[in-house]
């Protein structure tokens, strides 16, 4: 087989389905990343024309351009679509197209579940759009603080849009996290072990792994504000011993990991782009990795600063105010390993490096007035005024958006085989560069001058109309700007000049292949022995082409890929891959009718849809399913390892541990609002407590040890050739009866609209039930499995992925009832 | 910290521009770690911070109400149409929109809220506390001299928001005296 044809065959194998119908089947990442980007850009530009919006209004005193109820509207969504429209899916956009290619890989661990969380996105987004047509938008801010987005002060439709829709959205953020942690530990060209990742990589991961504990309070609090909202449980109401603090912190412990979740991505695009530019290696890379983790894990204890008017305890504004200084030494370590990478090369002027620029300009200004208002005396003046707008907008703009421009620019080539042809981008960049400073330089200012953020007008007298007037000119220089690139990259894609391929020079493995990218990437897998592999070797993308690599043969219509071991890179196992598909944007679709249902207060449809996911998702993991065994195959280099099915450890069993570490969270913060509001709130303690019980409670604990003993039963028998149905019945039985303790509690439970602790114990019962319906599913599902002979010693690794489960359920269901009765029993 | 901010970002832009001045030359990794990464990037940032906290502590710290100095109480109570206030040293008293102070003396005042969140904030005597449902957050302001101070509410409370501001008064002894006389029934 020559190159031609191998490309030929691989093309078949893994195309998308021609035409119209390819856009909905699609799971192939390079589709879906492209896809992911235009959408996310398509949405910037909306925010966009919202923030021109809100510039217009604010050029003159007292206009009338937008009355309050609109104007509530217009920033509130200019704010929510950036944040989670476009910063969050452009890092999901530019991760989905890059990630395989960087790591010389051939797709993401679960391409079916890119494609869903893609097609939630749309969805969620599309809701959110329909909501700013009819006028009928989230106008709360982009941070919602209760009670003035509670059922009594904001009874509209509006608020519901934001709880349900964004929700909706966070999935494709999960989803997308779960894959890329899989994807960066597992799915990595053999030979790449941990240290000659690309740094890209690592900053993907430490994002993804933010993703995966920093968003699911954010779930959480939008989960109990929409059931306050809908069904009266007063968690936030402090007449009925609720706490609207509660919603601070659970919306600021994921809002500020949120700006190192926007940063991160970008931070990972300086590190890769900036070096090709300067013809050098990147400064330091362990101190970066290791930066960015002290980021990671710092960024998780500062979120109290953002609520340092509320009247925080003093000693706990000390604590605050010096942790969030500190995140400018990790920070600082990074800028400068940048900029020492550029004393020892010979950077140049190119097009990606103007942006650089501009990100170094704007970002350390957006730095240093962020350690200004970590000041506490300071921020009490700049707390919610224009300061604070304009702050952060130059860590978002500075830190997010000029990286990204720099990666557009970097990337374009690769995305569309061409060269760029007329010099537009320059000319954009100035305009983009100097508009953007004009604009919030002058915001800082009027800041200081007491204007406050969030306000529809003012008078003339406030003596803020020129400061406003610049800013407003500055922010419509800024536009034309953005435009100009839009334009750049439209005459990029239709004018025919045919590009070199590796026009940059670069040393990473995404340019070791024909551009535009194949769908299959790479001909065959390279074997990995440096950081930067095309710099030790030039002609790899010929030699791959030839099939000198892995699993150059394909056989039969397998989308075939080989596994490695985490630390080593050695390869472990052999994929087959799912292939096209409308699984995905079904399920997603059935997805929304749910959350629509909720929305529309059309609770009888919420059942159907809900079991409609269900089935779907049964035949999703269904489908994998073989009745006969793989058995080791293979790969090329004279290595057989054996294949996935095969392994206790599967990529299935890493994806559940990721997104149980993301349940978890979710668990834990309810835990944590449970211990805030007892602790802290005003009206507590409740008038009664849950009647505890100890029959209930031992039923229940004890369903809790029968269910995962029985389960790690069932998997060692079949692993061992026996026969796992005994387990399995038993474990059936051990989630029946903490189905029946859990389900005891919750009627027990005095009634959830008198008092937040009723509340929060029904939604603690109500999140156990939920898991013991799932873990009951599950193991109906493996019976079904092993009744039909699709389980064997060699067809096991669905046993271990619901083994883990089981442990989960088990855990979080004896806590909650735990939670429950020990109250009542120590009282 | 203005002055301290434009050094160091001066700095940094000096060291972004002077590589494209000079030719670059592949200097060993051990010391471009060891200049750039702990000179520059790890011991740099942590002696500003150091300095920077200890000034926002003992600044922070002189903002604090200090239990009886003799201090006078008054209440604010932020609603989303407007603000009312209440005087400890007259109780049954209430002013809509006017806080009257004395000035030359400490007044602290119990910030709470009848509805939403809002932010008490008058920008020339001192820095914004919250009014949260539930709580009372008190705050020490000191007018130095007889006149009016502009107040505005500092948190987002919907549609009314931009025109929820207030005045507070300080008056001189004389004058205090006199509001304090001028009982309203
Ligand atoms: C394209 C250029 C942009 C312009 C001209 C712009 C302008 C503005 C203005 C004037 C406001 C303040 C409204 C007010 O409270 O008085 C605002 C708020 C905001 N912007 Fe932007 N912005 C831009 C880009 C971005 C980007 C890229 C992001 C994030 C990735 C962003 C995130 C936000 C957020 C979170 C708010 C706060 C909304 C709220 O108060 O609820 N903006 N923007
Ligand atoms: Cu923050």
């Amino acid at each position: 087989m020559n190159a031609l044809q191998r490309h030929r065959r691989l093309t078949t194998i893994w195309a998308s389905d021609p035409g119209l119908r390819g856009w909905f089947t699609t799971v192939n990442h390079t589709d879906l990343g492209r896809m992911f980007l235009m959408a996310s850009f398509f949405f910037f530009i909306v925010a966009g024309i919202l923030a021109m919006l809100i510039r217009a209004q604010l050029a003159t005193p007292h206009s009338a351009f937008a009355g309050p109820e609109i104007y509530n509207q217009i920033f509130t969504m200019h704010g929510v679509i950036m944040m989670f429209l476009f910063a969050i899916p452009t890092f999901e956009g530019l991760v989905v197209y890059l990630l395989p290619k960087i790591l010389g890989t051939r797709d993401l661990a679960f391409p079916r579940l890119t494609a869903y969380g893609f097609w939630c996105y749309i969805f969620g987004g599309t809701m959110m759009l329909v909501s700013m047509l009819l006028g009928i938008a989230p106008d709360g801010g982009w941070f919602m603080y209760p009670p003035l987005t509670g059922p009594l002060y904001s009874p509209g439709i509006n608020t519901d849009f934001w709880l349900i829709g964004i929700t909706f959205v966070e999935i494709s953020a999960i989803a997308a996290a779960v894959e890329i942690t899989v994807s960066i530990l597992k799915y990595r060209a053999p030979g790449m072990s941990l240290d000659k990742m690309p740094i890209f990589a690592w900053y993907a991961l430490v994002t993804a792994l933010m993703i995966l504990t920093g968003f699911p309070p954010l779930i959480l609090g939008s989960v109990l504000l929409e059931v306050e909202r809908a069904f009266g449980f007063p968690f936030f109401q402090a007449d009925l011993g609720g706490d609207s603090l509660l919603w601070q912190h659970l919306f600021w412990l994921f809002g500020h990991p949120e700006v190192y979740i926007i940063f991160l991505p970008a931070a990972g695009v300086i590190s890769t782009v900036l070096p090709v530019m300067c013809r050098t290696t990147l400064l330091g890379y362990g101190w970066i990795v290791a930066a960015a983790v002290a980021l990671a894990f710092l960024s998780f204890g500062l979120w109290v600063h953002h609520m340092f008017t509320t009247g925080i305890p003093h000693m706990g504004l000390a604590f605050f105010s010096a942790a969030s200084t500190l995140v400018a030494v990790p920070t600082g370590v990074q800028i400068f390993a940048w900029i020492g990478t550029m004393w020892r090369g010979r950077p140049e002027l190119r097009m990606p490096m103007l942006h650089l620029l501009g990100f170094f300009v704007t970002f350390v200004i957006g730095g240093l007035t962020g350690v200004m208002v970590a000041v506490v005396p300071f921020d009490w003046q700049a707390h919610d005024t224009a300061f604070i707008t304009a702050h952060l907008h130059y860590v978002l703009f500075g830190g997010f958006v000029f990286p990204v421009l720099a990666g557009l620019y970097y990337w374009m080539p690769h995305v569309t085989g061409r060269k760029r042809f007329f010099r537009l981008g320059e000319f954009a960049f100035g305009m983009i560069f100097v508009g953007f400073h004009v604009t919030f330089l002058a915001m800082h200012w009027v800041g200081l001058l007491g204007q406050r953020r969030r306000i529809p007008t003012y008078a003339p007298e406030d003596g803020w109309t020129a400061v406003n007037l610049i800013s407003s000119v500055g922010s419509f220089v800024m536009a034309i700007g953005i435009a100009m690139v839009l334009i750049d990259v439209i005459l990029n894609v239709v004018t025919a000049v045919r590009g070199t391929r590796n026009p940059w020079g670069a040393g990473t493995l995404e340019w070791a292949m024909i551009q535009p990218a194949p769908a299959y990437n790479f001909a065959s897998l390279p074997h990995v022995t440096e950081r930067d592999p095309l710099y030790g070797t030039p002609d790899m993308a010929l030699r791959l082409a030839r099939g000198e690599g892995y699993l150059g043969e394909p056989r039969r219509d397998w989308r075939e890929t080989v596994t490695v071991d985490i630390a080593s890179g050695r390869p472990d196992f052999h994929v087959i891959y799912p292939a096209n598909t409308r699984l995905p944007i079904v399920m997603s679709a059935v997805t929304g009718l749910f959350f629509l249902s909720l929305l529309l207060k059309a609770y009888w449809i919420t059942p159907f849809a809900m079991a409609g996911v269900a089935v779907l998702a049964w035949r999703w993991v269904w489908s994998l399913g073989r009745k006969e065994d793989i058995g080791p195959q293979a790969i090329g280099q004279d290595i057989t390892v054996p294949h996935a099915a095969q392994v206790a450890r599967a990529p299935g069993w890493w994806g559940s541990v990721f997104l149980l570490t993301a349940n978890a969270t979710f668990f834990g913060s309810l835990l944590f609002g449970f211990a805030f509001l007892w602790t802290v709130a005003p009206g507590w303690p409740p008038t009664e407590w849950l009647p505890a019980s100890l029959w209930e409670l031992g039923l229940g604990l004890l369903g809790a040890a029968l269910a995962p003993a029985a389960m790690h039963g069932a998997s060692r028998a079949l692993r061992r050739g026996g026969r796992p149905r005994l387990g399995l019945a038993l474990a059936f039985g051990g989630t029946g009866m903490l189905a029946v303790s859990v389900g005891a509690m919750m009627l027990h439970t005095p009634p959830p609209v008198e008092h937040a602790y009723n509340a929060t114990l029904f939604v603690l019962g109500g999140y156990a039930m939920f898991h013991v319906t799932l873990g009951a599913l599950m193991i109906g599902f493996l019976a079904a499995r092993v009744r039909r002979g699709y389980a064997s010693a060699a067809r096991q690794s669905e046993f271990p992925i619901v083994t883990l489960w089981i442990d989960y359920l088990a855990a979080v269901g004896a806590l909650a009832l735990l939670a429950g009765h020990l109250p009542g029993l120590l009282a | 910290m203005l002055a301290g901010a434009a050094a160091i970002f001066a700095l940094v832009m000096v060291l972004l521009a002077l590589p494209f001045l000079r030719r670059g030359k592949d200097a060993p990794e051990a010391r471009g770690i060891k200049v750039w990464i702990i000179g520059l990037g790890l011991a740099f940032p942590m002696a500003v911070l150091a300095a920077l906290l200890a000034y926002g502590l003992t600044v922070g710290e002189r903002l604090l109400p200090r239990a009886e100095d003799g201090a006078i109480r008054v209440e604010a109570e932020g609603r989303q149409s407007g603000w009312t206030f209440r005087y400890a040293d007259q109780p049954g008293r209430s002013t809509s929109g006017v806080l009257h102070i004395p000035a030359g003396r400490p007044v602290d005042v119990d910030i709470t809220t009848g509805d939403v969140i809002h932010s008490f904030w008058v920008p020339r005597l001192a820095g914004k506390l919250d009014a949260i449902p539930g709580y009372v957050n008190t705050l020490r302001i000191e007018a130095d001299a007889p006149g009016d101070y502009a107040g505005v509410s500092a948190e987002f409370s919907g549609i009314g928001y931009a025109g929820l501001t207030f005045t507070v008064t300080a008056h001189d002894e004389a004058g205090w005296q006199a509001f304090l006389g001028d009982d309203p029934q």
